[in-house]
Order: structure tokens, then C-alpha cells, then sequence
């Protein structure tokens, strides 16, 4: 769909890293040149016409965010992107709610991201960090979740879709779980919120952290939502200007409201206008089509690849864009540098969900991560080169 | 030299590595090699006694080109002093880099004289030479 506004397409290439990061379409890059050619200016109380357009942009986008994924504007804080968001959770909230008593449940599909912060701070804390059992298709199960409770469970931190597997996860039922045993729910979206219709309300999620560039938008920027009644209390991890109300040589100070309090500093405004551009693009062509195309070509992804002798797939039947395989016998960058031969691109790794190993029992995988511009002619290229995959050292050696 | 036969070497060294395979013994300097830039993920051990390498052996995760490598580097190293380990991992990485070398000191490790040709696997090729300057450092630290 839509290849044409994408101007790295012209080069012949097939791209599927997704997951890592997508492509751009002119309409974002084109809002951001405009913001660095006709109206450079910094945010907050600027008299003069540029600066009224950027702040309008700026601060507007937390509405197009709000629409997008059903939210209040004033939950929408501006961070570097998903690693900053949940950071700003576990550090900036997590540190003066949690104690030595209490459990946090995460899965071991989670990126790095989403567990590293939580063992340095239970490092800290002395809380205790559990894994909830994944099943034979290492996907989270509902009953899984439920069996992990107990009355200690202050916190479920989850990914809605996982960058490895891709299993798209209950969070809405979850959601239900948590709000009646008053259990916070903290959700990486950056794999989900540029693929699929996210309901921050609806899905009763309290914290959600997103990246702008994994849907379309620029690198450095993303989004953490948080229900305002946490916000209230969340703690700045950045002190300094734009953020505060005042401060006075007796060592008093107030800061500003929700959410600018958070957002210490002149914040990533080109970027921020990206993003803006990038989640009205996807409205534009609808969130449900984007998921429903990305599951056609799966689907039609899947078949060719089972056809195939010597190719294992981890994750056939999981319900995103995301296909993890190897080709039997090969590490997973040999087959990543022999794909890069034909011009495609995929990506070869743990995929930072380096505690996964323990549950698949391998390590690195080729992982190909679609998204709404790529198309059934990409998925033919690709299985015609797998299927030379005899060849693959005779080429890459 | 032909590429067919450059293929083969590191084919047969990647399929059938040798040294591959750690153990238990104290006597030997440790190394993880874990490469932000690539994947690879390899251990490697060696022992040193008067001022000769005894053995060297790794294991791991890791792709054809620093499989294969480290097949042929611990062999190359096995039996040399630490004065021509140094000589051969200056060698060896000048060649990797594109800079001045003598391939004299290489011997079977010339197989990797083109790797510069595809810059994404210059670590990988790197690998097993970065893994053993390590050791070697830890050799002086000791000192």
C-alpha cells in the first residue's frame, strides 16, 4: 500500500525491519523540513509568528495523540522514545511505590528495556522480579497471567506484541485483571501501537510507552501516556528549564503541570512535529487496514516459507507481521548477509529479548517485520532467494 | 589466491572447527568476546607457560566468518611464542583494515585477505584476534 510516499522504495530494496525501525514517508519528512526552513523557533511563550506556529504544532500533537490512541491530552508526555518512556515509569514512578514486599511480573519475551531497568531497581529496592510462564508457542496465556498473582503482584510490565515472536497479547482482559486486584499495568506499545488499534482507556492500561520512529515517524521521539492520577505522582528524572514555575534562592520551587513537568529542556520539537505528521498519515489509511494487510502477508509469507525444505519458523500462527525463522544449520546473520545480496533487508540478532533463550533454547534468529508498504512481490523475492539457500556460503564467503 | 579454495578453507573451518570446545581448568586465561557490532558470541581460553602458547580453545554462537576464523587464528597461535602471537595479530589486523602487513606471518590466515571487500563482517573476521589481545592484556596485567 501506499509505496509511492515512501522515497527509500525507489532504490530497488526490500525492506523488512520493521521491527527495528521503519521507513519514512515524504509527508513526515517534508513537516520537518518545513519546521527547520520557514519556522525555526522554540516552544513555550514565544511572541513572535514562527514561534506561535511551533508551539501550535508542538503542543497540538498531544491532541492527535490523544485521538489516536484514546487517551486525555494531558497524559501525553514527550520522552526520547519507548526506552526513555518506561524508564520515566520504573525510575520516576516505580522507585517511591515499590518495596521490599512487593512483586513485579514481566514475561521472558520482554526487550531489554523492559527488564533491565526493573532488575536495577529491585536491585535497589529488594522487591522481587517474576517471569510469567510462557506456553508452547511462547505466548502469554490469560490463565498464565492469573496463575502468576499473587497478593504481593503490585505490577504487570508487558509488551503488547513482542518484537521477537510477535504474539499479540490479551491486554484488555488483562487490563480487567489488574484494575480489580489494583495491580498498576505498565505496556510497551512500540510494537503495537504503529500496527494495530490501541485503546488506552478502553484497555485499562495505566502506563503505555511508544516509539515515533517504529511508525514512520523521526528517531528521538516517543510517547509515554500514564492514567493522570499516577502521573500526580511520578517524579521528574530531568530538572531545568520549561518545566518549572519557580525557584528562589531560599531553596524553594514549584514545578509546572501535567504534563510539561516532565518534559525538562527544549524537547525534540522537529521531532515531535514528525510524529505528529506520522500518526495522521496512519489514520489517514486506517490502523485496521494497516493490521489486516500485515496479516495477509503473513499468511501468504508463512505458506511459501513452510514449502520450503530446511526452514524452521518459530512463531507461525502469531497474530502480527512478525516472522522469526532460520534456515536449518545456519547462523542467522549468514543468512542475513546472503539476503542482503538480494537487496533485502531483515535483521539477524537475539533482538534484545536476550532471557528468550532460555524459553526457545536459541538463540539469534532472522527476523523479517512488515509493515503497510510492503507487499506480496517483497514476500516473492524473498522466498525465491530462501529458496537458493544451498547457495548461501557460496555467496556470502 | 582462488576463491573456490578460499570458500572451501573457511567452509571446512566453520563446519569442522578446531579447538572448538572450552574446559575446566584454571590454569587458563578467559575471554568473552561479545561484539556490540554483530552478533557473534564467542568464549575463548588459552594457556600460556614459558612464555609459549600451549593451547588456546573457544566456543560459542557465532557466524561462518568468526567460526572459521577462530578455527585457523587458535591453530596459527598454538606452539608460537607471545612475541610472534603479538607480530601475527598486528598482521593479521592491519590486513583486516586495509593497512600495511606482512602476509609472510599468516600463512593459513591470508584466506581472509578480501573480507575488507564486504565491511560488515570486518569484526566478525576481527573476532578471534580482539579476543586474544585481550587475554594477552590480562597476561600483562598479571605481571
Amino acid at each position: 500500500m501506499h509505496r509511492e510516499d515512501f522515497p527509500m522504495l525507489e532504490n530497488d530494496i526490500v525492506y523488512f525491519d520493521n521491527g527495528a525501525t521503519t521507513l519514512k514517508s515524504k509527508r513526515v519528512v517534508d513537516s520537518m523540513d518545513k519546521y527547520y526552513l520557514e519556522h525555526t523557533s522554540n516552544i513555550h511563550r514565544g511572541d513572535y509568528d514562527s514561534a506561535v506556529i511551533t508551539n501550535e504544532l508542538y503542543d497540538g500533537t498531544r491532541d492527535v495523540v490523544s485521538h489516536f490512541i484514546n487517551c486525555d491530552s494531558r497524559e501525553v508526555i514527550f520522552t526520547s522514545g519507548t526506552t526513555m518512556s518506561i524508564n520515566m515509569v520504573v525510575f520516576g514512578f516505580m522507585k517511591y511505590y515499590l518495596t521490599d514486599k512487593d512483586e513485579v511480573l514481566l514475561t521472558k519475551s520482554e526487550h531489554a528495556s523492559n527488564i533491565l531497568p526493573w532488575i536495577v531497581l529491585a536491585e535497589e529496592i529488594g522487591f522481587k522480579i517474576k517471569y510469567i510462564d510462557l506456553d508452547d508457542n511462547y505466548e502469554l496465556t490469560l490463565d498464565n497471567v492469573k496463575k502468576s498473582i499473587t497478593d504481593k503482584t503490585k505490577v504487570i510490565s508487558i509488551a503488547h506484541v513482542t518484537n521477537v515472536i510477535g504474539d499479540v497479547r490479551d491486554i484488555k482482559s488483562i487490563g480487567e485483571i489488574c484494575k480489580k486486584k489494583n495491580i498498576i499495568l505498565n505496556v510497551d506499545g512500540a510494537q503495537s501501537v504503529p500496527h494495530m488499534k490501541v485503546d488506552f482507556k478502553d484497555m485499562n492500561i495505566d502506563f503505555l510507552s511508544f516509539s515515533g520512529h517504529k511508525m514512520g515517524g523521526p528517531t528521538g521521539v516517543g510517547v509515554l501516556v500514564g492514567r493522570y492520577e499516577l502521573l500526580e505522582k511520578m517524579k521528574p528524572l530531568c530538572y531545568g528549564g520549561g518545566m518549572n514555575n519557580y525557584f528562589e534562592d531560599d531553596n524553594s520551587y514549584e514545578l509546572k503541570e501535567i504534563p510539561t513537568r516532565f518534559e525538562a529542556g527544549t524537547p525534540a520539537i522537529a521531532e515531535v512535529i514528525g510524529l505528529r505528521s506520522a500518526i495522521l498519515y496512519l489514520e489517514d489509511i486506517g490502523i485496521d487496514n494497516i493490521h489486516k494487510h500485515e496479516m495477509e502477508l503473513k499468511k501468504y509469507l508463512v505458506d511459501k516459507l513452510e514449502k520450503i525444505d530446511n526452514i524452521t519458523i518459530y512463531n507461525k500462527n502469531s497474530n502480527s507481521g512478525i516472522i522469526a525463522f532460520n534456515v536449518d544449520g545456519v547462523f542467522a546473520q549468514d543468512t542475513s548477509v546472503f539476503l542482503n545480496h538480494y537487496k533485502i533487508a531483515v535483521r539477524a540478532g537475539n533482538h534484545c529479548a536476550k532471557e528468550l533463550k532460555d524459553v526457545i533454547g536459541i538463540k539469534n534468529t532472522v527476523r523479517v517485520s512488515m509493515y503497510l508498504y510492503n507487499n506480496k512481490e517483497d514476500i516473492d523475492r524473498l522466498v525465491e532467494a530462501l529458496k537458493n539457500n544451498k547457495e548461501i556460503f557460496n555467496v556470502v564467503l | 589466491m582462488d576463491n573456490n579454495l578460499r570458500r572451501e578453507i573457511i567452509l571446512d573451518n566453520y563446519q569442522n572447527p578446531d579447538n572448538r570446545g572450552l574446559i575446566e581448568d584454571d590454569s587458563y586465561l578467559k575471554v568473552n568476546t561479545n561484539s556490540e557490532s554483530c552478533i557473534d558470541n564467542l568464549d575463548f581460553m588459552m594457556k600460556i607457560e614459558d612464555g609459549v602458547v600451549k593451547d588456546i580453545r573457544f566456543d560459542g554462537e557465532a557466524c561462518a566468518i568468526s567460526t572459521s576464523a577462530s578455527s585457523i587464528m587458535t591453530r596459527s597461535l598454538i606452539g608460537k611464542k607471545v612475541e610472534e602471537v603479538r607480530e601475527i595479530l598486528v598482521n593479521y589486523q592491519n590486513m583486516i583494515n586495509e593497512k600495511d602487513y606482512d602476509s609472510e606471518v599468516l600463512g593459513e590466515l591470508n584466506v581472509y585477505d578480501e573480507i575488507c571487500k564486504q565491511p560488515n563482517r570486518k569484526n566478525c573476521a576481527l573476532l578471534p584476534s580482539v579476543a586474544v589481545d585481550k587475554m594477552l592484556g590480562e597476561l600483562g596485567n598479571e605481571k
